[in-house]
């Protein structure tokens, strides 16, 4: 059961890599950041049948902080698109160096 | 410690301390009142300067109407410094009590046997390791000669002074400067080890050069001072490779430790003779020997009585008082021995030249005091270490006369072309003087005493002085240690009879253009112009006081060291009295050099004596057949000089050959190699501004990582996460 629940958790984790890598869209972006923490916790649940409860504490800590900052990415992805029109993330290079 | 035990300790030799303090109480006085009147006065009006003397005393810091040397311009009266009163009274006055305090100490020295020298240790100053130096005065017979001649013929120049400069607006700046040198000189002399000597060694040159520059708006003063510092630098580098090199083989810098210990030592051994070659060097370069002799004719720029005590009477004798103090040294070196005594001689005889074909006053005296100088080196360079002494003594008495002498003429000179507004000629060429023998009858008489007394004609002093050095190189050829060494492949005895022939001729030319200075400065037709002559006057008291009593002492100083042989003959008083009291102190090393040599015989010295004489006074008659009052014309109506009179006066061209072998390379060197090539070059360009855009282009490459694009942050995020899991799976 763990082994199947841990490769679950890494095919998730890869799409997740995956998907922040390759598209261009923001809030799929967003969304794959979320896939990857929820691969995580996913990870952490199943662990915690061999090291105990912390892992599930941490699981609702990591969706706290997840809530969290869903709230503050998709103010920003909006406010950018107010501004520019677009959520292409190509578009949104002013911090150039 | 010495103090307790030694016999001086309870003796006013305990307060030896206070003689270099009251000079620096005299330095902080005048300082204070020369930097206080010059940041409370505002400037005078500027348009009523309008000093443009030969001399240079237009310079002022204050744009007051300069009223040096010959006063104010014109009839108004003289502005004098409003501290004046004061500085005269405080410069002059701490000299007087040094000079008291000096007396008593010499008192004191005189009633106890001096086996040892008198330590006087004020605190530890260096305690570094296995240097220890201390903050120490040590008396004995040498430090109480000079400490007397410095003290007492410094106070007269400081009286002279206070006539001399009365108008000029640097009035306490000057006794400020003059008294801070009385400090380093008694420093130097009075110094334990060569650390406390190299302090009033450097002090001394600093003053010399304050002084040279005192009149610093001209730009030809200035340069002079500076001429005068770089010049000792080099020989100032000199003394430091003595003293490290002292250090590395001896561990100490005590004169008193070294004394004992210079047999460790090989006997001219390479070491002992680098160490006392290196410091001739630093001797050549303040005492002004060739090759480092041209900053004391420059020097002159200075006032005169500068001139009379710094560059005649004490500081360039300091390098053969050094050379004295050291005899420990130089005695087991014979060959820095004969090199000092074969560059005194060639030295002497070179100066000599030259000053036969100079107009300027101060400049034929200058010369003679390069000369006299080498006469000096000649005595400590052949093993007489008490004959140089003697020599430097009775010269400060006649060469402080005659600068003090030509002060005064130079004073009366300008007086009389302020008075008639006359300032087309030169108040210092001597063309310009003549016949001044009936308006300065009292300068002229003294001047002739030290004239005769540095022409060596008996019994003034310079002849006693002059006549033992010579005869102490006559006598050194055979059977000395000197006679013995070998230099530059020349048998020493040869080496000391050339310098004895080099040290006659100059005796010589010393006549002649001694003769010749007071010929054309005293004697036949006025030729200042009928306007000037009724100006001319003797100066006042306070200027002619201190001349007459240098010369008496100029006239007497022969007795402080009279030869047996004359005493045998005439009983007109004791016999080598000076040689007595420095018997403690050189002794050893002369008796060290002289060897097995015995003494020339009473007749042989008798034969050099009469030469002696016979060359002095045939060197004052051929000055005075050559020079007929009817040749003696004026600077405008003189004819420009051809051949070898062109060169003389010329000066060898030394200077010029100095500026195309030394100056201009420098110049050239700097300017091509350090400054475009190091420092643009290099520094400027390669390192400084180099590491500039280093940065700037390590800056540019980090700031392309930052695209802006998430995307490559991510990709760069998840490279160096696998990166670190790689690193991890490899480590565990």
């Amino acid at each position: 059961m763990l082994a199947e629940s841990l490769t679950l958790s890494a095919a998730l984790f890869t799409i997740g890599v995956i998907g922040v890598l390759t598209r261009r869209n923001a809030i799929i972006v967003f969304m794959c950041v979320e896939l990857m923490l929820n691969a995580v916790n996913l990870s952490f649940v199943a662990l915690s049948r061999l090291y105990g409860a912390t892992g599930q504490v941490f699981v609702i800590f990591v969706m706290t902080v997840a809530a969290a900052e869903a709230a503050v990415g998709l103010a920003i992805i909006i406010s950018i698109f107010r501004h520019k029109k677009s959520v292409n993330l190509q578009d949104i290079n002013i911090l150039r160096g | 410690m010495l103090e307790s035990t030694h016999p001086l300790a309870d003796t006013a030799a305990r307060f030896v301390w206070w003689l270099p303090t009251l000079p620096l109480i005299g330095f902080l006085i005048n300082g204070a009142l020369s930097v206080y009147a010059s940041a409370t006065l505002g400037p005078a009006d500027p348009s009523s300067d309008h000093g443009h003397e030969a001399h240079g005393h237009s310079a002022n810091a204050h744009h007051q109407p300069h009223a040096a040397d010959a006063g104010h311009d014109g009839h108004d009266t003289p502005i004098r410094h409003r501290f004046a009163a004061i500085a005269s009274i405080v410069g002059p006055g701490v000299m007087v009590v040094a000079f008291g305090l000096a007396l008593a100490t010499f008192f004191a020295m005189r009633g106890v046997e001096m086996h040892s020298p008198y330590v006087n240790t004020l605190f530890s100053w260096l305690p570094v390791g296995a240097l220890q130096v201390d903050a120490a005065l040590q008396l004995d017979g040498l430090s109480m000669v000079m400490v007397l001649v410095i003290t007492g013929i410094g106070m007269l120049i400081h009286l002279f002074s206070v006539g001399y400069m009365q108008d000029d607006p640097g009035y306490p700046r000057y006794f400020a400067y003059l008294n801070l040198f009385v400090f380093f000189m008694l420093l130097l002399v009075l110094g334990a080890n060569y650390v406390v000597t190299f302090v009033g060694w450097e002090g001394v040159g600093l003053c010399s050069y304050l002084l040279i520059g005192f009149w610093f708006s001209e730009q030809a003063n200035a340069d002079a001072g500076k001429k005068a510092f770089i010049v000792n630098r080099i020989g100032d580098f000199g003394f430091m490779v003595a003293m490290f090199m002292l250090f590395a083989h001896l561990g100490t810098l005590d004169y008193t430790t070294i004394a004992a210990n210079a047999d460790q030592l090989p006997a001219g051994g390479i070491v002992v003779t680098a160490i006392c070659l290196f410091l001739f060097l630093g001797c050549a370069g303040k005492s002004a020997q060739i090759p480092l002799f041209v900053w004391l004719p420059d020097a002159m720029a200075g006032p005169t009585p500068v001139s009379a005590l710094i560059h005649a009477a004490t500081m360039v004798t300091a390098g053969v008082f050094l050379v004295a103090r050291s005899s420990m040294l130089f005695s087991i070196a014979p060959v820095a021995s004969l090199t000092v005594a074969l560059v005194g001689a060639v030295t002497a005889l070179f100066a000599a030249t030259i000053g036969l074909k100079q107009w300027d006053i101060k400049k034929v005296l200058a010369y003679s005091t390069v000369s006299q100088l080498g006469y000096m080196f000649i005595g400590v360079g052949v093993g007489a270490y008490t004959a140089g002494v003697f020599h430097l003594v009775t010269h400060a008495f006649f060469k402080a006369l005659l600068f003090l002498g030509s002060g005064s003429v130079i004073y009366a000179m300008h007086r009389a072309y302020h008075a008639t507004h006359h300032h087309g000629d030169d108040a210092q060429d001597m063309r310009n003087m003549g016949g001044l023998k009936k308006y300065m009858p009292a300068t002229w008489a003294l001047m002739w005493i030290a004239t005769l007394a540095i022409a060596g004609v008996p019994p003034f002093s310079g002849f006693f002085s002059k006549d033992e050095i010579l005869g102490a190189a006559f006598a050194r050829a055979h059977g000395s240690t000197l006679a013995d060494a070998t230099l530059l492949g020349l048998p020493g005895s040869t080496v000391l009879y050339i310098v004895w022939v080099l040290g006659l001729a100059s005796a010589l030319l010393t006549a002649i253009y001694m003769t010749r200075m007071m010929l054309y400065t005293f004697h036949g037709p006025n030729r200042t112009g009928a306007a000037n002559t009724p100006h001319l006057a003797e100066a006042p008291w306070i200027m002619t006081g201190p001349l007459v009593v240098l010369g008496v002492l100029s006239l007497v100083g022969g007795w402080l060291n009279l030869p047996a042989v004359i005493t045998d003959l005439m009983p007109i008083g004791p016999s080598g009295t000076l040689e007595h009291w420095l018997e403690p102190v050189v002794g050893e090393a002369t008796a060290r050099v002289a060897g097995t040599g015995t003494h020339l015989s009473a007749s042989t010295e008798e034969v050099l004596i009469g030469l002696a004489v016979a060359i002095a006074i045939a060197g004052i008659v051929i000055a005075k057949m050559r020079l007929k009052p009817e040749v003696l014309v004026s600077k405008s109506a003189s004819l420009p000089s051809s051949g070898i009179q062109r060169v003389l006066e010329h000066k060898w061209f030394v200077d010029e050959a100095y500026d195309a072998t030394i100056v201009k390379p420098t110049y050239a060197i700097s300017k091509s190699v350090l400054w475009t090539g190091i420092d643009v070059g290099l520094i400027d360009t390669l390192l400084v501004n180099g590491s500039a855009a280093l940065t700037r282009f390590l800056g540019w490459m980090g700031g392309q990582l930052q695209s802006g694009r998430v995307g490559t942050y991510a990709w760069m995020l998840v490279l160096g996460a696998l990166l670190l899991l790689r690193a991890f799976a490899r480590a565990s």
